[in-house]
């Protein structure tokens, strides 16, 4: 019942694709589509949040469809339920934004009719219950995406952007389709409940393990195969890539869940050591990436890049702990790593439409030209800043429980039996400690640079607040945020069912606590009460205002900033966004990005200016994607002389082919 | 009755596979183009034989299709052709005939080989028809292969074709309606390739394929 209603809705989301496109010549198109657009993904989230809240049995349903022996078939149960959740309220909140943002897009006849596609396609990703299913709607979702990245085509970049994104898509597709491939068998068992029933033998399962970290990790950006992520998130528009960053990875996510934890049965130990590691490196490595960035999207894309990392080092001390049996314990890990998935959801949404805001008050997303925009888009900064705290994981926050409770999980590691993971658990979270602590100056240096200071642009200095459609998404989300944060008890307790059903455990109880607390293990452990802190918060932060003044002064009064003793006071002797990353820069850079400072000074008495250049490289780009690129160039040159040959030579390369082959066939043993 | 049955099939199979050599070292047209007819011939009878034994009329039709178009229809046009393009002299061949056999029995050992692996446990009539069939293949591609003249790799692809006839009509119940639409196919290609052949020759005065390929600049 509740799978048809689903699906009713996804067909609904289709057919305002044509619709789109017959309308897209009208005015109001862009307020039609995105209204319904609105509409639909909010009736499935209620629907998605009443299968998980009050978990009714799993509802299946199978169309004739697709392969003729197998049929379309799809399901909700609690993990499908909790990912419908989250795409669609990030789906809901895109489209309340993008009827306000929609509004100044260039050429909305090149978004409109993909959208909603796009939003369908990670639908029916989460609701599809077989391989087959599953990969349609994944490889519907890619190109319906790709074709939004490349809206504004004009620009090479972006042309680029979508051409290592196809790539990249495909080859994720490939090694998904290899990996259903392999737990299906030769008899073409595709559905999950087939595939379930069977049992891989250990190089199987762990084959399919490594596939699939690598489909749905090049899709979700872990390092190594994150490259396509950062040209492409930030070339859509920023509603979209709020959906691709903030939804579309957690689809990504999910795909790697229903392998590891649903389809592929017991694991073994050693595949969270890949796991772990990979997330460790990634959370690093992204949040390193977008501290030298001065593109505000891409800084943003490149975090995304950091939290799929926490995610997956969650998500690997799942496994590991559900390898050793200790139920409970993975409970916690994968509750850490699934509340991260819903809370980063939310507030890399609610940055890309700060970001899209900005873009549109200023037309740059270049965050040397911005700054000082919290006195013109006081609304839009104070948002952001939320957005900003969260991401960081600050109390009383969102972030700050799901990285807690990750946190949690690593501390519970010196109970394995495992030597390997004994040591290789705590390194991991010394990773992600670090990776935490670089987030937090991520951000204040995205939020100082852009929002605080004086503008260094015109532009900057003449940007409007931005419009109530837009303002009312990011309030939505940013309430969402703090009530995770002071409340995370509800939250937990609601992702009960999905962990019971993959780990055979859950995490305690927690509404019942006492004020409304989260105990992960046992109150003489360790507990947090965001309620608590964030009261806390307020009430000192009013008794100081109060403090400051009633005692002190209560005028108002604004003078001349100090100049730090320069003369000249343009903006741009200001801190710059590469100044304040220059710190890491120095410690990491050398290593991480072979970073080189080459400073000229002009000669006394010369009027040429001094100049600093920093060249930065990308190591994982120069020794990973750059060889692969060039083999492939190579060969295919090499190949061309295949596309001359008479017809002759070509019947002959037939013949040559076939005797070949069926020689084969008859010394096959 | 299964011991003379068997070995006349076996024959009948066999003599299109000596005939396909015979094919193989023909090197004037008119005679190639004689023999191809006797091939043809050969897989009518033994088309109409599988018929009486598999007491399946509907493959008498194929039989006389394959006798009406590919023995005395194709052959005459053929030879029309032939005669109108005026190269009834002597075709060369790339490889020497010596070379060409010995190729052409290392093709037929391996569908030998080939087909008696994976069907075993079938019908024996069938299994060897089969592996004749393969071989009858092979050759035609050989054919094909080694010759540079554009109406002799026509007539390659013709015997390539029976090869494919003969081991349908090996398989019991291939439905009729497949038959005749593989003959009209076969009829069809047959028209297109003869249309070709006049407009290669009205381009390049030849119908020498190596003649094209210098034409298209290159020398090999």
């Amino acid at each position: 019942m509740m799978v048809t209603v689903a699906l009713f809705g996804v067909l609904t989301l289709v057919a305002l694709a044509p619709i789109a496109i017959a309308l897209s010549a009208k005015p109001n198109a862009t307020g039609f589509v995105y209204g319904a657009c609105l509409i639909v993904t909010l009736i499935l989230f209620l629907l998605a949040l009443h299968s998980l809240l009050e978990h009714p049995a799993a509802s299946t349903i199978t169309l004739p469809l697709g392969l003729p022996w197998l049929g379309a078939h799809f399901k909700i149960d609690p993990l499908s339920a909790f990912f419908l959740v989250v795409v669609n309220l990030g789906a809901a909140a895109a489209s309340l934004f993008a009827l306000g943002y929609g509004r100044h897009e260039e050429s909305p006849q090149r978004v409109l009719p993909f959208f909603p596609v796009y939003l369908a396609a990670m639908n029916l990703v989460v609701l599809a219950d077989d391989a087959f299913s599953f990969l349609l709607s994944w490889e519907l979702m890619s190109l319906s995406s790709w074709a939004l990245v490349i809206t504004d085509h004009r620009r090479a970049e972006n042309r680029r952007a979508g051409y290592v994104y196809l790539l990249m898509a495909s080859f994720g597709t490939l090694t998904l389709l290899l990996a259903f491939g392999l737990m299906a068998g030769g008899d073409g068992a595709y559905a999950f409940d087939a595939i379930r029933a069977a049992h891989p033998t250990i190089g199987t399962a762990a084959l399919v393990l490594i596939l699939a970290l690598i489909g749905a990790g090049s899709k979700a950006g872990l390092v190594p195969l994150h490259a396509w992520l950062p040209l492409a998130h930030p070339a859509a528009p920023s509603h979209v890539s709020a959906l691709m960053s903030g939804v579309m990875t957690k689809v990504a996510v999910y795909g790697f869940i229903r392998i590891a934890f649903d389809l592929l049965g017991t694991p073994q130990w050693w595949w969270s050591l890949v796991v772990l590691a990979l997330g460790g490196v990634t959370a690093v490595m992204g949040v390193l990436y977008a501290l030298m960035q001065r593109d505000l999207k891409r800084v943003l894309a490149y975090s995304t890049i950091e939290n799929i990392g926490v995610i997956f080092a969650s998500l690997g001390l799942a496994l590991a702990f559900k390898a050793y049996a200790m139920d409970v314990a993975a409970a916690l890990a994968l509750t850490a790593a699934l509340l991260h998935v819903f809370n980063h959801s939310l507030f890399k949404s609610l940055l890309f439409f700060g970001a899209g805001s900005v873009l549109t008050a200023t037309g740059t997303r270049d965050m040397e030209q911005l700054g000082g925009l919290i006195h013109r888009m006081p609304q839009t900064a104070f948002v952001f800043l939320i957005g900003c705290t969260a991401i960081s994981a600050l109390p009383p926050l969102n972030g700050f429980v799901s990285e807690w409770l990750s946190f949690q999980a690593i501390l519970l590691s010196p109970q394995l039996p495992s030597w390997g993971l004994k040591l290789m658990v705590p390194a991991v979270g010394a990773l992600l400690a670090l990776s935490a602590a670089l987030a937090a100056a991520c951000f204040v240096r995205a939020f100082g640079i852009v929002f605080l200071g004086r503008p260094r642009s015109s532009e900057a200095a003449a940007a409007q607040e931005t419009d109530t459609n837009s303002l009312a998404a990011m309030y939505a989300l940013a309430a969402t945020c703090l009530i995770a944060g002071i409340l995370p008890g509800i939250f937990i307790d609601a992702l009960a069912p999905v962990v019971q059903a993959l780990t055979g455990a859950r995490m305690p109880v927690q509404t019942g606590a006492e004020w409304m607390s989260i105990v992960p293990i046992a109150e003489s452990r360790s507990s947090y009460n965001g309620l608590l802190v964030f009261a806390f918060m307020v009430i000192t932060g009013m008794a100081t205002a109060f403090a400051i003044h009633r005692f002190a002064s209560d005028k108002i009064r604004r003078g001349p900033a100090w100049g730090c003793g320069y003369p000249d006071a343009s903006p741009l002797t200001q801190y710059s966004a590469s100044s304040f990353a220059q710190p890491i820069r120095r410690v990491f850079g050398s290593l991480v990005f072979r970073a080189r400072e080459i400073g000229t000074m002009p000669p006394p008495g010369s009027r040429a200016p001094a100049t600093l250049t920093v060249q930065l490289r990308d190591l994982i780009w120069d020794f990973a994607y750059a060889p692969v690129a060039n083999a492939v160039g190579l060969i295919a040159e090499r190949l061309n002389y295949l596309q001359f040959l008479t017809i002759r030579s070509y019947l002959t390369l037939v013949f040559a082919a076939l005797v070949i082959l069926l020689m084969v066939l008859a010394t096959w043993p | 009755m299964q011991g003379i049955t068997f070995d006349i099939a076996h024959m009948l199979a066999g003599s299109l596979v000596l005939v396909s050599f015979i094919q193989l070292y023909q090197q004037r047209l008119s005679a190639l183009l004689n023999i191809f007819a006797l091939h043809a011939f050969v897989l009518a009878a033994s088309v109409a034989w599988q018929a009486y034994v598999q007491d399946a009329p509907h493959l008498y039709i194929t039989a006389l299709i394959a006798l009406v178009f590919k023995a005395i229809v194709i052959p005459l046009a053929l030879r029309r052709i032939v005669i109108k393009l005026g190269i009834h002299r002597e075709i060369e061949n790339v490889f020497g005939v010596g070379l060409a056999m010995l190729l052409g029995i290392g093709l037929v050992a391996l569908s030998m080989v080939v087909m008696l692996r994976v069907t075993s446990g079938a019908d024996p009539l069938a299994r060897e028809d089969l592996a004749f069939a393969l071989s009858v293949v092979l050759l035609g591609m050989l054919m094909m292969v080694t010759r540079r003249n554009a109406v002799s790799q026509v007539v390659g692809f013709m015997s390539l074709e029976n090869g494919l006839v003969l081991a349908a009509t090996g398989a019991k119940g291939m439905p009729l309606v497949v038959e005749i639409s593989i003959a009209f196919s076969v009829l069809i290609a047959f028209i297109v390739i003869g249309i070709f052949l006049f407009r290669i020759r009205e381009r390049f005065d030849t119908v020498d394929m190596q003649a094209m390929d210098r034409f298209r600049g290159e020398q090999r």
